[in-house]
């Protein structure tokens, strides 16, 4: 069993409730912090090791550390729940089940930080999830660990949740900020980094869901002692949403020490390929990150195995390797489509992008037309070609990393599964009658490493 | 004397330059100028806030800075990039740099109309000059173009959207210079569009200026749609007393008549004085304006060689190749007066007639005002049942 920090009261009855909570230890992070210096709260972060949970991986503590303070402007810290990423379903879980977890952490973050008045910033969809939300809030001030002169200290904090309009761009820091201000959500040119000029142009902090979450346990058992559990640069426990040809697709958070191979065929987590398919591939950290295929997913290209960290899974780099991303697993089994596959997220990107610059707009737009002709049999061999030149020239060239984001699942299907594309061209019918694709990806257990 | 303020020195494809701290990359390639000076599409010094969204000014850093000599990642906007002491830039010197600006402009392009015969703006398009200067041949654009409906923003401004590669300069120019704003970007990625939230009309003394930083023939004059190709036209410059702006205009002439009136476009294609609407729409007789002399044009090509007189009949390359003289069907050169017409001499558009022997006869102008008849305000939109 692994060690779990954020859903380790999470079977308790009634923990949504301030009451339970609280009997269960709840607010003892914040009872200790406001006996701390901001900055050794800061400091503990640091030495946690602990990495944005979001989908980049930038250590926080040293993010924290950017902020700028002038004398005489306002700080912000702003939780980003917006959670748009397919396959990414997390922060969900936490919000909806363990609330008070998150305020916690905002509390204490807010104090570390400076910030009177703490924004989440949550998507549309997640309607319901507003109300649990303030209500646990509301439950917080009542108790005295909101308002104003928290616990004696002189610290004033309010949290505000503000709900989105539904777009996936509204994740990206920068349009967060600019849709919290009640404008249209388009990422801002950087710099300057929201460290610098963020919220209504002041000095901001903008973290995951889980990220915020984490502060607590980190608070309760000490920066060192959270550094200890995982390997290497990933410390700590980490929430991934594992879903797909799965047979217990849910929430689990791992430290970061089981291998990828465990995770999906260990009873404790994803318990296997359900009806005894093969293993064909993987998304290992939401819809952004590159795909791979069973062999490469299982173990790195030297051989080793790979493990569910944020270096094992990038090892290789892009060529052989992935990311952690936002931690949404998806898994594939041999009768999945890759071309489908990513055709339906080309679509998505499409879908998102938020127009601003030109290589993004027009690209995604591109990408979706010719892979929807592949896979309805009406591409040509060139096509293939052609999809990689554009997503080669939409990475990289773009504003905010969505262009990436919409470049890289492609570019990583035609890398590894090329043969499938040219599979759908040369048999235009067969591909649409049978609408899955190759199955010779998958094979598991006997890895041949390329 | 206060402490000289130290320069930061910054060399682009090999030719160093000093400015002042808080230049960009695109600033200081324009003071170098020449062929190093990466195109822009969005980017509009007159203008805060603006670049970074069409990617066309893409370079690379090859050197971040003395202090920090390693390369920046990725090709960066030049026109939202300032420069460091010791930065190292290149442009044209960089295949990778140059490969990605084709990419751009076939982006730029693919659900682009390229209506150029029938636009507007032809001859003094941006894009129609990075295209050249940049794009490819053909296009690999396999499907069918997004397109919209074209949309009256009132009396004096059509919207072309199709025609938009969505700048966003006159969403900035109504924020900053038009003082209100009743237009905008709505919905998102490849079907965002500039408009008004419900058909509303633009009103406000200085929106005519959305038209002139318009890269593209997106949003045009009314007043001046159709009546004839800018290369047609003389610009000359001409100022009046206007009581809301400086009234310094570029007047395009022809003949005696003044078929339109923009602002004064610098060699970066950018306005020098934001002019009024009452300037630019109302005042086309000669008799309103003070004229200075004609306009330098040194940038766009088309314009400047827009001199059908004079000119010089193209070498026979036929006979010295072949060795023997071209079985002619017809020499042009013969039987149309096309290039011996100074269509500047005549006040209406060329007719078969003018080049037939009569080289002052004209038609007749279906917008031109009548008297009695009133100002044509509907345009010649053939979508329009109003229009004459
Ligand atoms: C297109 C796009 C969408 C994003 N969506 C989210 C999101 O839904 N939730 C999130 O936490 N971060 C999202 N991010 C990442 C944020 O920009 C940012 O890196 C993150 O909130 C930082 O928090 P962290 O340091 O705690 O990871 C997104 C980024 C991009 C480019
Ligand atoms: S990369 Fe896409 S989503 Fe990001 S700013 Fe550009 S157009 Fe918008
Ligand atoms: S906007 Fe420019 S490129 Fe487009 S149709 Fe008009 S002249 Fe041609
Ligand atoms: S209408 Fe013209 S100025 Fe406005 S965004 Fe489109 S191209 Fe740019
Ligand atoms: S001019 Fe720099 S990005 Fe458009």
């Amino acid at each position: 069993m692994g060690r779990k920090l954020l859903l380790d009261k999470a079977h308790i009855e009634g923990i949504r409730n301030y009451d339970v909570y609280r009997r269960n230890g709840g607010y003892a992070a914040v009872e200790k912090a406001f006996k701390m210096a901001p900055a050794d709260i800061v400091e503990e972060v640091k030495k946690s090791g602990l990495r944005g949970r979001g989908g980049a991986g930038f250590p926080t503590g040293m993010k924290w550390s950017f902020l700028a303070k002038p004398e005489g402007v306002a700080r912000y810290l702003v939780c980003n729940a917006d959670e748009s990423e397919p396959g990414t379903f997390k922060d969900r879980y936490l919000m909806e089940f363990i609330p008070h977890l998150l305020i916690e952490g905002l509390i204490v973050s807010s104090f570390a930080l400076g910030s009177n008045r703490t924004y989440i910033y949550i998507r549309g969809e997640y309607a319901w999830i507003v109300d649990i939300l303030e209500q646990a809030i509301a439950e917080a001030n009542q108790a005295g660990f909101l308002g104003k002169n928290i616990l004696g200290t002189g610290f004033d904090c309010q949290i505000y949740v503000q709900r989105g309009a539904g777009a996936y761009i509204c994740g990206e820091e920068t349009a967060l900020l600019e849709s919290l201000e009640g404008k249209r959500g388009n990422p801002r040119i950087k710099p300057p980094f929201p460290a610098v000029k963020g919220l209504y142009d002041c000095p901001t902090v903008v973290n995951n869901v889980e990220t915020l979450a984490a502060i607590v346990p980190i608070l309760n058992i000490g920066g060192e002692e959270y550094a200890k559990i995982g390997v290497g640069r990933s410390t700590g426990t980490k929430l991934i949403s594992a879903c797909g040809n799965i047979n217990k697709p849910g929430i689990y958070e791992i430290d970061m020490t089981i291998s990828v191979e465990e995770f999906i065929y260990s009873d404790e987590y994803c318990g296997g390929i359900p009806n005894g398919k093969k293993l064909k591939a993987c998304i290992p950290g939401g819809s952004s990150v590159p795909i791979l295929p069973a062999n490469l997913l299982l173990k790195t290209v030297k051989g080793e195995k790979r493990m569910m960290t944020y270096e094992s899974l990038a090892d290789g780099g892009f060529a052989t390797g992935s990311m952690m991303g936002s931690g949404g697993f998806i898994v594939l089994d041999e009768d999945q489509c890759v071309v489908r596959h990513t055709m339906t997220l080309a679509r998505f990107y499409r879908h998102e992008s938020c127009g601003q610059c030109s290589p993004c707009r027009e690209g995604t737009g591109w990408m979706e037309k010719i892979l929807h002709n592949i896979e309805y049999g009406k591409g040509k061999m060139s096509d293939i070609d052609l999809l990689w030149d554009i997503q080669s020239k939409i990475e990289g060239n773009t504003i905010c990393p969505l262009g990436d984001a919409a470049a890289w699942p492609v570019a990583a299907a035609i890398r590894h599964f090329r043969d499938e594309f040219e599979w759908h061209v040369l048999n235009p019918e067969e591909a649409q009658k049978r609408n899955f694709g190759l199955a010779h990806y998958a094979d598991p257990l006997e890895v041949s490493v390329a | 004397m206060a402490e000289e303020k130290k320069l930061f020195k910054v060399t682009i494809d090999n030719i160093t330059i000093e400015v002042e701290p808080g230049t960009s990359i695109l600033q200081a390639a324009r003071m170098i100028g020449g062929d190093i000076v990466p195109p822009t599409m969005c980017y509009y010094s007159k203008l805060k806030n603006t670049g970074g969204y069409c990617r066309t000014c893409m370079v690379k850093v090859a050197a971040g800075s003395t202090a920090d000599p390693r390369p920046m990642p990725k090709l960066v906007a030049s026109c939202r990039t300032n420069v460091m002491d010791g930065m190292i830039v290149e442009n044209i010197t960089n295949p990778a740099v140059l490969e990605a600006r084709k990419g751009v402009v076939e982006f730029l392009l693919i659900n682009h109309p390229l209506d150029c015969p029938v636009c507007d703006q032809a001859g003094e398009c941006d894009l129609q000059d990075l295209s050249y200067a940049h794009g490819t041949e053909g296009s690999r654009f396999e499907f069918r173009k997004r397109t919209f409906e074209r949309i009256d923003l009132g009396p004096y401004i059509q919207l072309h959207m199709t025609r938009c590669i969505l700048c966003y300069r006159c969403v900035h120019t109504a924020n900053q210079v038009a003082g209100q704003r009743e237009h905008g970007v709505l919905d998102r990625g490849d079907h965002a569009q500039i408009a008004t939230y419900i058909r509303e009309s633009l009103d406000s003394e200085f929106i005519g200026n959305v038209i002139d930083v318009c890269p593209v023939g997106a949003l045009t004059d009314r007043t001046f749609r159709f009546k004839n190709r800018v290369w047609f036209t003389k610009p000359v410059e001409a100022h009046r007393d206007c009581p809301t702006c400086k009234g310094k205009v570029r007047l395009w002439m022809r003949g005696d008549d003044v078929l339109r009136v923009t602002g004064r476009k610098d060699q970066w294609g950018e306005v020098e004085d934001w002019i009024c609407n009452d300037c630019r729409f109302e005042k086309k007789k000669v008799s309103d304006w003070v004229i200075e002399g004609p306009t330098t044009v040194n940038r766009h090509s088309v314009i400047s060689q827009g001199h059908y007189t004079g000119i010089k009949k193209p070498g026979e390359t036929f006979e010295p190749l072949m060795h023997r003289k071209p079985k002619l069907l017809m020499d042009i050169h013969a039987v149309s007066n096309v290039n011996k017409v100074d269509l500047n001499n005549i006040p209406g558009p060329a007719t078969g007639k003018t080049f037939n022997g009569d080289p002052l006869s004209m038609g007749n102008n279906p917008t031109d005002v009548k008297e009695g008849v009133g100002r044509n305000m509907a345009g010649t939109d053939s979508t329009n049942p109003d229009t004459p």
